[in-house]
């Protein structure tokens, strides 16, 4: 390349100020370890938050609209297909021994437990997680937030405990819609790729469902809806860097929150288990 | 200049009662030291005119004097409470006895225009009843009644400053706080803006403090007045100064007070950086 007088920021080697590896994972660590902090900060004063007045019913109503109703459409779509192609998969295998029958055992238990959840999470923080990231991002890089706090408001209040909460009664409602859906689209399946009787799927998918199921399948939804709500809520107010930050905390709030719901699904499942054995 | 004490210079006893009192504030980001001591104080129903180029951390001492940042160090006491040591929650409470005009504008651009006025109505829990009254008088104040349903995406830059100081100043704060509220704006406009800057000080008795670059800004709130009878803005006329309101500059740069005097003194003040900013 060619030397020109705009090329003045080569790094130099070997000067003073190039920090030592160690110094730059300390400096990471430092960071993420700062970040993970605020991050419970937020969540917690998301919930402690409600507990004291003023409350903001109105904005929560309002996202309670926009989350739940708003989210409706991809959930039923998703939902009626998933059922569909459980069916598909799993019907082929119990064909092979003659026990097609046992396909909407199996489909339930799969919806109710984990696949209802975790898809109505994953399909929510992709909707939602990202749009609270962009508002709330928005609104803090037009300095909009700060006017708020210049006018007495707490943003905590105003904007991140209706998101919370709003989302917290949304998901587990649609988890709820999204099995039922689910139930419903595998029947539909089973009926014309098994040549099942719709009543006997539906019989046997009920019947096997217990209770500790269906509170495995509901405390999941409430887990990850309240993490999609504080990462959407956490990466938004924490945005650096004008329109482009706001962009790249929409992007982040997906990949955390997603990445968070699917983690934490391994450790959920492992204590619904346990406490399955003992409780229910 | 510097050294001369100036006619308002204060003396302990009037530091006590000043509404915002500032003393050897600092702050400073990755890239250094913005402000560097900087201490002035405000009494009540004077106007202080902050003057300062760009980047000279004007929007940070107002934002810093409404507690919406933290100084480094150094204390701000605003209406004898100790903003730089409160709680964000004891500020909230603070806050709402002091209204921000942003430098730009900062309106919850998805709500109306009537509704961004409201807001602040409605968080204080004004009766329903009444809010929609003041909201109204308060943007005929401002001349803009008539844009009560639309959204501030569909206003001027200058409709905008506009909504924005009657949001401030809704629920009639002792203290408003002026970033640059005429920048980037035609004279007119700017000219309309400082009437209204005018009017509410005449009218309302506020203590307000504000950023500009425009010394003719400054000018303009010292040597006019708002004459409530005839509902007209008038010169001031040389004996009697008829408003009681005082106007002082206070200059930033370098991040300290390089000036602070009344506007004859900044007319007299035979210093080449001033001289700069009389042109
Ligand atoms: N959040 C921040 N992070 C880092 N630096 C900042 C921050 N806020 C302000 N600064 C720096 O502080 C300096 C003063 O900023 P400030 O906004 O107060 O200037 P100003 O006097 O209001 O200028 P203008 O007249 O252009 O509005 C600038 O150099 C800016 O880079
Ligand atoms: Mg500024």
């Amino acid at each position: 390349m060619a030397e020109t007088p705009l090329q003045d920021t080569q790094p130099q080697a070997g000067s003073p100020e190039t920090p030592s590896v160690v110094e730059v994972l300390v400096d990471a660590a430092k960071t993420n370890i700062q970040k993970v902090q605020e991050y419970s900060k937020l969540s917690f004063r998301s919930l402690a938050n409600l507990a004291t007045s003023p409350r903001y019913m109105q904005d929560t109503l309002a996202q309670m609209d926009d989350i739940g109703v708003g989210s409706l459409p991809i959930v039923l779509l998703s939902g009626f297909f998933i059922g569909a192609v459980m069916v598909l998969q799993t019907g082929a295998q119990f064909e092979r021994f003659g026990q097609s029958s046992l396909t909407g055992d199996v489909v339930a238990i799969a919806l109710v437990r984990e696949l209802g959840p975790s898809i109505t999470g994953l399909l929510v923080a992709g909707r939602c997680a990202s749009g609270i990231a962009s508002e709330l991002g928005s609104m803090l890089v037009t300095e909009q937030v700060d006017a708020m706090r210049a006018m007495g408001t707490d943003p905590s209040r105003k904007l991140v405990s209706p998101r919370v909460l709003a989302t917290l009664i949304t998901l587990p409602l649609l988890t709820t819609i999204s099995v039922f859906v689910g139930l419903v689209g595998g029947m539909v399946a089973s009926v014309f790729s098994l040549r099942l009787d719709a009543t006997a799927f539906w019989e046997r998918a009920i019947a096997v469902l217990q209770f500790s199921d269906v509170m495995q399948g509901l405390s999941k939804s409430v887990v990850f809806g309240f993490i999609l709500a504080t990462v959407g809520c956490y990466q938004g107010l924490n945005v650096r860097g004008g329109t482009q930050g706001v962009g790249r905390a929409t992007t982040q709030a997906v990949v955390v929150s997603s990445v968070l719901i699917i983690v934490a699904d391994t450790f959920l499942t492992k204590i619904a288990l346990f406490f399955a054995d003992k409780v229910f | 200049m510097m050294e001369s004490p100036s006619r308002f210079a204060l003396t302990p006893e009037k530091s006590r009662e000043a509404v915002i009192q500032f003393s050897d504030v600092r702050i400073g980001f990755a890239e250094g030291e913005i402000l560097r001591g900087v201490s002035f104080s405000a009494q009540p129903k004077e106007t202080l005119v902050l003057l300062g180029e760009t980047g000279s951390g004007k929007t940070l001492t107002l934002k810093i004097a409404a507690g919406l940042l933290r100084p480094d160090s150094g204390t701000v006491d605003v209406l004898g409470e100790r903003v730089s040591q409160m709680s964000e929650r004891e500020l909230l409470a603070l806050r709402r006895k002091a209204g921000f005009v942003f430098q730009e504008g900062a309106l919850f651009d998805s709500l109306t225009v009537g509704e961004n006025v409201a807001y602040r109505l409605h968080e204080d829990h004004v009766n329903e009843e009444e809010i929609e009254p003041r909201v109204r008088e308060v943007l005929e104040f401002v001349e803009l009644g008539h844009t009560q349903k639309l959204l501030p995406s569909e206003l001027s830059g200058g409709m905008r400053r506009r909504v924005s100081i009657a949001r401030a100043v809704v629920n009639r704060p002792p203290i408003v706080f002026y970033d640059s509220p005429t920048a980037g704006l035609d004279p007119i406009t700017s000219q309309t803006i400082i009437t209204l800057i005018l009017r509410l000080r005449d009218v309302y008795g506020v203590t307000a403090l504000l950023a500009t670059q425009r010394l003719q800004d400054g000018f303009a709130l010292a040597n006019f007045h708002f004459d409530s009878a005839t509902r007209r803005v008038r010169r001031d006329t040389k004996p009697e100064k008829p408003s009681a309101a005082v106007t002082r500059f206070l200059v930033l740069r370098d991040g300290r007070i390089y000036f602070e005097g009344s506007p004859e003194e900044l007319l007299a003040a035979n210093d080449p950086y001033l001289q700069r900013f009389l042109i």
